[in-house]
């Protein structure tokens, strides 16, 4: 595992793919390797790209990679679709418009499976983006469908949401206004070649406005971009730069990092109990006969899970 | 333990514009529960071996009509192992003569399967590779 991390560090393309794999199939040595790791990590800056489907995130990013690239930087793509829940498979299409830049060696781009989590991203998704981070790319940016509420993920892992909107999106502006409004750094209005853009536009400063009535000066930006025609490019560019200055200048970049720790601690704690209470408490193979002594009304059920618990916390600690 | 999930890139080397079969079979291998990347028609042979290391596939699958296989096909192998990957499978399909299927198994491509070949054939194959 030294010589992976290590290699990674070095910026060794396989080993960066390797290590990306390990974390996916969470294979023996992937805590280990995040450990080694961790020194490395905290350069990058990572911007997130949510939207719903054929927003023209893909399209986006590419673009984006070319302006990194003009600056001397190194960017790497994390891009999550959902798998297939009925097959497990995926067809991971995202790369496809960022070819372009498939020959270039300080472009990495790694397709991911959501492999069952709602909204596409993962703890794997968690994990590739500290390999990337360690490996040494200035920018790290990760694509996600945003669907319903589960987008709200992307922000923990992210120091910056672009959230991509187009026109016709019809009935999903309603649901916008519910809450996934909520999670944009930067609006990005695209597809702004076509009818009804400014009109989205339009509504999405309202939104907005409602939402800051009284500190106008936090008003997130709404930029119009075709990404298609190569239009509005740069102001996003701008925007971001901006957004990323005020974040690191104002002491919210180092706060915003530490949250998403914080949330990260209570996810691994929560999924290490539950493991603990799977393997060690063989919970699934006595659950059939709790159930059924509760249901002839042999215990009280709230006493009998107590006594449990308290019984195997200290078995466990002895 | 769990099956690891194997990862497949479905690529188009050389000239020709027609993306059928590659795209029908990558929908194909993504119904059969394989994580498919696929990156559109006119690839160079570098962006194809330069994109299985970064996606860490198992599998590679070319897809060729315009008859360059010969050169093509070898070439993409032989860059796998320039860069240290030979462990990942290639094969290749499209419109390729019966004629020239043992050259092309001799330089590495694994299995070759010609307009036609039901799905279960591929999966088969796949499966048979499976090193885990
Ligand atoms: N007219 C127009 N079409 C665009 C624009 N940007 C992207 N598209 C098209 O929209 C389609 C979807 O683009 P993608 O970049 O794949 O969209 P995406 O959001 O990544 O899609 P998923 O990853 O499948 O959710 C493609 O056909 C693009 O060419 C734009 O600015 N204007
Ligand atoms: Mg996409």
């Amino acid at each position: 595992m030294r010589d992976l991390a290590r290699d990674i560090v070095l910026g060794k393309t396989r080993a960066i793919a390797r290590g990306i794999s390990l974390a996916e199939n969470d294979s023996l040595g992937r805590e280990e390797l995040i450990d080694l790791l961790h020194p490395h990590t905290g350069k990058a800056r990572i911007l997130g790209i949510t939207g719903p489907p054929g927003a023209g995130k893909s399209t986006l990013a590419d673009l984006l990679i070319a302006g990194e690239r003009r600056k001397g930087h190194k960017v790497a793509v994390v891009a999550v679709d959902p798998s297939s829940p009925f097959t497990g498979g995926a067809l991971l299409g995202d790369r496809l418009r960022m070819q372009s830049h498939a020959e270039d060696e300080h472009v990495f781009i790694r397709s991911m499976a959501s492999r069952g989590h709602l909204g596409g991203v993962s703890r794997a998704t968690v994990d590739a983006i500290k390999v990337l981070d360690a490996a040494g790319f200035d920018t790290v940016i990760v694509e996600t469908i945003g669907v319903g509420q589960t987008e709200v993920d992307i922000i923990e892992l992210t120091d910056l949401v672009l959230l991509v909107l187009v026109p016709g999106m019809g009935d999903e502006i309603q649901a916008m206004k519910a809450g996934v409004m909520e999670i944009g750094d930067i609006f990005v209005i695209n597809k702004s070649d076509k009818e009804g853009a400014d009109k989205l536009r339009t509504e999405v400063e309202y939104v907005l406005g409602f939402k800051y009535a009284h500190e106008m000066e936090k008003m997130n930006p709404v930029c119009m971009v075709s990404a298609k025609m190569k239009q509005g490019l740069e102001a996003l560019e701008e925007e971001a730069e901006e957004w990323f200055q005020h974040l690191s200048l104002s002491g919210l970049l180092e706060q915003k990092r530490k949250e998403r720790i914080q949330k990260e601690l209570k996810r691994i704690f929560s999924a290490k109990i539950h493991e603990l209470l799977d393997k060690k408490m063989d919970f699934y193979n006595n659950v059939e006969e709790w159930a059924e002594m509760i249901y002839q009304k042999k215990v009280q059920p709230y006493r009998f899970i107590n006594e449990s618990l308290h019984d195997f916390l200290k078995k466990e600690s002895e | 333990m769990k099956e690891k999930k194997l990862r497949i890139l479905i690529a188009k080397p050389g000239l020709d514009g027609h993306d059928r079969g590659a795209k029908y079979v990558a929908r194909a291998l993504k119904d059969e529960g394989y994580e498919v990347i696929y990156t559109g028609i006119r690839q160079t042979a570098e962006s194809i071996v330069k994109t299985a290391i970064q996606e860490d596939v198992d599998f590679v699958g070319l897809s060729l009509l315009s008859g360059a296989h010969n050169e093509l096909f070898p070439k993409i192998v032989e860059l796998l192992k320039e860069n240290d990957a030979e462990d990942i499978v290639v094969f290749g399909g499209g419109v390729i003569p019966e004629e020239d299927i043992p050259f092309l198994r001799e330089k590495g491509i694994q299995a070759v399967f010609t307009p036609g070949t039901p799905i279960k054939t591929i999966v088969d194959f796949i499966e048979s590779q499976r090193n885990d």
